[in-house]
């Protein structure tokens, strides 16, 4: 984990709300593992005064990618930024996904939600780097959530979309489309980012098809390297659960080790 | 050559700069991104006898040039820090403080006195001021009796130099510093968080699940510095001035207004090497105004 005051901003797309930045930083990108998260500093100011946590999205040897959805005024000010601006940014940091050596030859789905398929690119690419055979479940509310089916399916990956209004893929939500696909077959391991719900609706899936599943979890977060104690939720770690750091011990949890919050 | 060190009379520090409890976890977390040895010293987590839970999330708000936590001091115990946590901070030839909490006067007495059987602790900063334990953010530090009372036992069990750690949320800080002054206290170092609360009006539901929290970061500056001057013109023991500093010039006006050192909180979030920057600001700054020794620069306010 390092610090990059002056990552150069050398791609940037975007698709509406959705935005895709390529910052070169070769202290950055050496170390960077799929699952893994950077605090990226959205103004130069004490106003908005925290980074913000996101995901990498992808990496290209001296180049990371974030992609993320303007969710508030910090991301609004960072989707202003431009290509050779520069970003603050500290990472990589968290544990990551764990790829499991005995996936090789076997079928794995990659679940994305909404702005939660950022992690998933560099996921899936890795995973099929590492013999896996991938399938990615991409769920949107319509159309234009789905910003980067094509990317997927450049990079060769297999990819089966859904919305919520039926424009386009399985008309529903992903785990509508989660659910069909295991009724055909289960796959050897889940890989999920998502809002709240629709991955603890995942997890159900999971367990009830014993599937082992890997959740990537978003919390605001403080500082996002274990120092502030701000992003805890309850994890079960051979107890019955304490409030554990998003940022440190996760992002990435198994879903046997999540306490999924009762719905209010 | 510029000489940075201050002397706290208890204590002599390489240089003013602390990194201040709840904002460093129990340093380590701090290696990756600079040497501990580079900063005056710091203040590690609160640590109650035993370990914390802490508090429901959402624990975090981020406002306007600040940021309202609700932690609750979650935390291991005095025992798996000694055991585990303090052996690896002791290869540091920095001033490492304990911050020491308790639910009841035993509790702190409790934690003290275990701490004391161990090497490598400078003082104890006691936290009689967090304000996101008890209901209403109740604390030891509202009251000039309890704080008094409280001081005077600390230093009684402890076989270390005693920090009141002081509450903004009073209509007098004076007479609670001077309380902590008459119970023994050898220091004193304010502010804690500021008590505050904020809103989500689509759910119309507080932001903290705890509904209130304290709040940190530039924001509190000036309410800091004020307070921080009020104590010093006060009292005779050493203070040590915090609250939303985040440069060096933040830092030089604490140690102007009185402070003999000063501890860096909020900052340490969004640049976990803010102490070690500011720590370098401060010698710029004593460089370009021809400051030989920064203890020549503290209380010079001119009113």
């Amino acid at each position: 984990m390092t610090k990059d005051p002056a990552a150069r901003i050398v791609l940037k797309q975007e698709w509406g709300n959705y935005f895709l930045f390529g910052v070169e930083s070769p202290a950055l990108a050496g170390e960077a593992k799929p699952g893994q998260f950077l605090m990226v500093r959205v103004s130069d100011h004490i106003d908005p005064l925290l980074r913000r946590p996101l995901s990498i999205h992808a990496r290209e040897r001296n180049t990371l990618e974030i992609f993320f959805k303007i969710a508030g005024r910090g991301t609004a000010l960072l989707a202003r930024k431009k290509e050779e601006d520069r970003l603050d940014i500290l990472g990589p940091l968290g544990a990551g996904f764990r790829l499991d050596a005995g996936l090789k030859g076997k079928a794995v789905f990659v679940v994305g939600g909404g702005r939660g398929i950022a992690p998933l690119y560099f996921l899936a690419r890795e995973l099929r780097t590492a013999g896996a055979r991938v399938k990615v479940l991409y769920g949107g509310k319509s159309l234009p959530d789905l910003p980067l089916k094509q990317k997927f399916e450049k990079a060769g990956l297999d990819v089966a979309c859904s919305t919520d209004d039926g424009s386009s893929g399985f008309h529903g939500l992903v785990t509508g489309l989660l659910q069909n696909e295991t009724n055909k077959q289960n796959p050897a391991a889940l890989f999920v980012c998502g809002p709240d719900p629709m991955m603890k609706k995942t997890a159900e899936i999971a367990a009830r098809e014993k599937i082992p599943a890997q959740f990537s979890l978003e919390s605001m977060m403080g500082c996002g390297f274990g120092a502030c104690w701000g992003c805890v939720k309850r994890i079960r770690k051979g107890d019955d659960g304490a409030w554990r750091k998003i940022c440190e011990d996760g992002p990435v949890f198994s879903g046997d080790e999540i306490v999924w919050e009762e719905e209010g | 050559m510029v000489d940075l060190s201050v002397d706290l009379g208890f204590l002599k520090l390489r240089n003013p700069v602390l990194a201040a409890s709840g904002t460093f976890g129990y340093g380590l977390e701090f290696e990756p991104f600079m040497d501990l040895n580079s900063i005056g010293g710091f203040v590690v987590k609160g640590l109650y006898f035993g370990p914390r839970e802490g508090n429901p999330p959402p624990r975090l708000v981020e406002t306007a040039g600040g940021l309202i936590n609700a932690i609750g001091l979650q935390g291991v115990g005095v025992e798996q820090f000694a055991e585990e946590i303090l052996p690896r901070l002791r290869k540091y030839q920095t001033a490492i403080f304990v911050n020491v909490c308790g639910a009841s006067d035993e509790e702190y007495i409790r934690a003290i006195e275990y701490l004391n059987r161990y090497e490598g602790i400078a003082a104890y900063e006691l936290n009689i001021s967090c304000p996101n334990v008890e209901k209403n953010g109740a604390c030891p530090a509202l009251n000039s009796g309890h704080t008094f009372s409280l001081v005077k036992l600390a230093k009684q069990a402890s076989r270390l130099p005693i920090i009141a750690k002081l509450s903004p949320n009073v209509t007098d800080i004076v007479e609670i510093a001077k309380a902590a002054e008459e119970g023994g206290a050898d220091g004193i170092s304010l502010i804690n968080t500021i008590l505050a609360m904020a809103v989500d009006i689509e759910t119309q539901r507080p932001k903290l699940t705890n509904i209130f929290g304290g709040l940190s970061g530039p924001a509190i500056k000036p309410i800091a510095l004020r307070m921080v001057y009020q104590v010093v013109s006060a009292v005779k023991i050493p203070v040590i001035g915090m609250g939303g500093i985040m440069t060096g010039s933040d830092a030089l006006e604490f140690l102007i207004v009185g402070a003999k050192a000063v501890e860096v909180g909020t900052a340490n979030f969004i640049d976990p090497a803010a102490t070690l920057r500011i720590v370098g600001e401060i010698e710029d700054f004593c460089r370009r105004n021809d400051v030989k020794k920064i203890a020549g620069l503290v209380g010079t306010l001119k009113v």
